[in-house]
């Protein structure tokens, strides 16, 4: 009786992989528990067992070939005196050419084919981009944008430095420091224990000190050990000491829901962060906002609460080249121009509202999508025009929906544009529960691009 | 408590001096702001340090230029004792543009770039990360100062300061910290709190070598702190000073102090007065004459006096202040 051995899931978030390396040749006889394969996830390179016994019949993905879907059959176990021929024919594996799309290789760019077959979600190079400057611009993951833009910044300014959990010799939970500690050393890459409190209070403590620490939550929801610092000791000092002295520091890691991992770790805190005076909030969607504002974050005097998100570190898009782009805070980008209606969202929101936009062009709705990028400072002018142009306004965002920021949007909007509303502002969010673990719960409790349609065609009275 | 020394120790007259002088400023200073906040010119909390004073100006004769130092919010005394203006800590106190702060603070939120005193804070045990944040900055930086961290024995069962203790010592941070053990957080007595009672000894767990110190003897805090200062400049990392020590006062201004006796405090202050104790070496040894000590106490009075003149007729900040200062 053959078995067929599928392309397994290794991280909560991957779809798919690349094969990179086969340790049995067909033939071969393997026990259970036995490493086959070598996977490589978007996070790391992962040893892959046998959970069966048998006779390796057929391999059906070679090795080097990217873009191997989760249970995608990559092999056909067979018993011991079984023939291959005895088993049942390959199924021809749904897979892309076989590129190198191998992070840790900077020399090995992906081409824009071979990333657009690779990503499961669609990237918005394809889309007007009107926020980036002239100039020539390559296709990076938001996973090596940020990366990037932080070693950029260490090569710039000695004062620098990067501290968290796995961040030096694991080479970073989510592969974000790959490189950096072979680079900088692990006097400026410095793994710290688990204990966020801690080395939360101690980066705000160098950063009174003349450093500039970029403190990596592993995510944020970690960061509610070590909130006390970031709002008490980081975002009050500059006006506790009448102006003498800040915290000029960046706090940063993925937040957000990520797939499947239940209520403790999936949930986004952008509303919260950005209540607090003294902090600033950035919340990139695009790989081009992710590094151009990390870059302008790392270089701010103020504290500044980074918001990577975990399902976008994979997606790739257009960065510009030049080694000086950077993006300011307190500018929204319109990654869409549309005359009926205002979509704003940030983050990972931009990918539904984008979403949703597209299928609404398909109804004739033309919808203009705002992408906020720092949600303090808000970029309310962007808004503000878009709407008075529109008439209409629907928000976007993964978080809570008390105290949202479309709820602030939405008062804002009321208060600084009545007279040009058509409708009221709808403010699509998260549902106003925990995250739950099973697959159609947590899928239900997302936002999702349906649901901003929807909410599109009621202020659209359509 | 160890006794006083029973011989004349090896000082010099100009140093006791120098402590008796520091020491006075404190316990008049503080003495001033209880009659404000008395009088309402001091609003809120307001924590007063008198009893204690022989801790900073024992450790901050052993600092150096450039050395630092941070603590909770009673924090007064330790801002006298690094050369802060007494004028613009009183007038932080009144809330007004002539503090430290320009009034945004208070009592508990005062900080000094120049004199390197980073706080002031209003969370119990935050400032012990904190303070091994400034030690992280200077060790990365290569040079050879020190971080003061002070906290009482309420926060030393916060666990922020184990986290901190864990990381200092990894990294053989250059942070001495400094429990201030007066023996009360608030209203519970340490032995309420914990059953182990040796602060300092919670350092061993993490390698971190201590002592405990008679916090009322200005010469044994010197001594001590000249100790721990060597070992943190030599590049040995954390080390902790448990400073047996006594607040006179209440917890701050609206504490009736019900949970001790009146006699415990009394015989405190009749046995073991940091400033008492210094006084009568001076005057037993023969070094300084009645006079010269009186002269001393005018002095400080008359600078006190300035401070409280200058906190109240110091403006209030102007509206505007309302909105600087939030983003550099």
């Amino acid at each position: 009786m053959a078995t067929e051995v599928l392309m397994p899931a290794l991280s909560p978030t991957m779809e798919e992989g690349t094969l990179a390396k086969w340790l049995v040749r067909e033939g071969d006889r393997v026990k259970s528990g036995q490493i086959l394969a070598e996977i490589e996830t978007d996070k790391a390179t992962m040893e892959f067992e046998a959970v069966d016994e048998g006779v390796v019949g057929r391999i059906l993905v070679a090795e080097g070939t990217a873009g191997v879907k989760v249970n995608t059959p990559i092999a056909v176990l067979v018993e011991e005196g079984e023939t291959v021929s005895d088993a049942p024919a390959p199924v021809a594996a749904p897979v892309a050419a076989p590129v190198a799309v191998v992070e840790s290789r900077s020399e090995a760019r992906p081409t824009v084919a071979a990333v657009a077959a690779a990503a499961p979600v669609m990237a918005a190079s394809g889309w007007p981009h009107t926020d980036l400057p002239e100039g020539p611009t390559r296709t990076m993951t938001v996973r090596e944008a940020l990366r990037e833009a932080m070693a950029e910044e260490m090569r710039a300014d000695p004062t620098v430095f990067l501290m968290g959990e796995e961040v030096g010799e694991y080479q970073g939970a989510y592969k974000i420091s790959q490189g950096l500690l072979d680079e900088f050393g692990a006097r400026r890459v410095v793994d710290t224990p688990i204990t966020e409190m801690g080395f939360a209070g101690i980066g705000v403590g160098a950063s009174w000190g003349g450093l500039k620490p970029i403190v990596e939550f592993m995510t944020f929801n970690f960061s509610m050990q070590a909130i006390d610092h970031i709002v008490n000791s980081a975002a009050k000092t500059l006006y506790m000491s009448g102006g003498q002295m800040g915290s000029p520091m960046v706090f940063r890691g993925p937040n957000g829901a990520a797939a499947r991992v239940g209520a403790q770790h999936s949930q986004d805190f952008a509303a919260w962060y950005a209540a607090i005076p003294g902090l600033k909030v950035c919340m990139p969607y695009t790989a081009a906002d992710a590094k151009g504002l990390l870059k302008t974050a790392i270089r701010d005097p103020n504290p500044v609460v980074f918001l990577e998100n975990e399902i976008l570190y994979g997606r790739s898009f257009e960065v510009p080249v030049d080694g000086d782009f950077t993006v300011p805070f307190g500018k929204a980008s319109i990654l869409r121009p549309g005359s009926d209606v205002t979509v704003v969202s940030f983050g990972i929101g931009c990918s539904h509202a984008m979403a949703a936009a597209e299928e609404l062009a398909k109804e004739g709705i033309s919808a203009e999508v705002v992408n906020l990028r720092t949600l303090r400072p808000i970029d309310y002018d962007t808004v503000l025009a878009s709407v008075m142009k529109t008439n209409r306004c629907v928000t976007v965002e993964e978080g809570f929906p008390v105290g949202s920021i479309g709820d602030h949007l939405a008062s804002t909007i009321m208060q600084r544009a009545f007279d040009h509303l058509d409708a009221p502002v709808v403010t699509c969010t998260g549902k106003d529960v925990p995250m739950p673990y099973a697959a159609n719960l947590e899928k239900f409790a997302l936002i999702t691009p349906a649901e901003v349609v929807a909410a599109v065609k009621s202020v659209c009275y359509r | 408590m160890a006794k006083k020394p029973e011989t004349r120790p090896n000082v010099s007259k100009e140093d006791l001096l120098k402590y008796y002088r520091e020491m006075l400023l404190i316990r008049r200073f503080e003495e001033k702001a209880g009659q404000l906040y008395g009088m309402g010119l001091i609003g809120g909390f307001c924590h007063l340090y008198i009893g204690q004073e022989a801790v900073v100006v024992g450790l901050e004769a052993v600092a150096k230029a450039g050395d630092k130092r941070i603590t909770s919010y009673r924090d007064h005394g330790h801002m006298l004792a690094c050369g802060m203006d007494p004028k613009g800590v009183m007038a932080e106190l009144t809330g007004r543009i002539g503090g430290y702060s320009k009034g945004k603070g208070g009592s508990m939120h005062m900080f000094s770039k120049e004199k390197h005193f980073y706080g002031g804070h209003g969370i119990v045990g935050a400032q012990v990360p904190l303070g091994a944040g400034l030690a992280f900055a200077d060790k990365y930086l290569g040079n050879d100062n020190v971080t003061f961290t002070y906290f009482g024995d309420g926060a030393a069962n916060q666990g922020q300061v184990y986290e901190t203790y864990n990381m200092a010592e990894l990294w053989d941070l250059p942070v001495i910290f400094v429990i201030e053990n007066n023996q009360y957080a608030m209203g519970t007595s340490v032995k309420r709190s914990t059953k182990s009672t040796t602060l300092y000894g919670r350092g061993l767990a993490y390698g971190i070598p201590g002592e405990q110190v008679d916090g009322m003897d200005v010469l044994a805090v010197k001594a001590a702190g000249e100790k721990a200062v060597a070992h943190c400049r030599a590049g040995k990392g954390p080390y902790i000073l448990e400073m047996m020590t006594y607040r006179y006062r209440g917890h701050s201004m609206s504490d009736p102090a019900k949970y001790r006796t009146r006699e415990e405090v009394e015989k405190i202050k009749t046995e073991k007065d940091c400033i008492e104790h210094v006084r009568d070496l001076l005057t037993q040894g023969g070094l300084a004459s009645d006079e010269e000590l009186k002269a001393i106490d005018k002095e400080i009075k008359a600078i006190v006096n300035e401070s409280a003149e200058f906190a109240k007729e110091s403006p209030e900040p102007p509206l505007n202040e309302l909105w600087t200062d939030i983003y550099a």
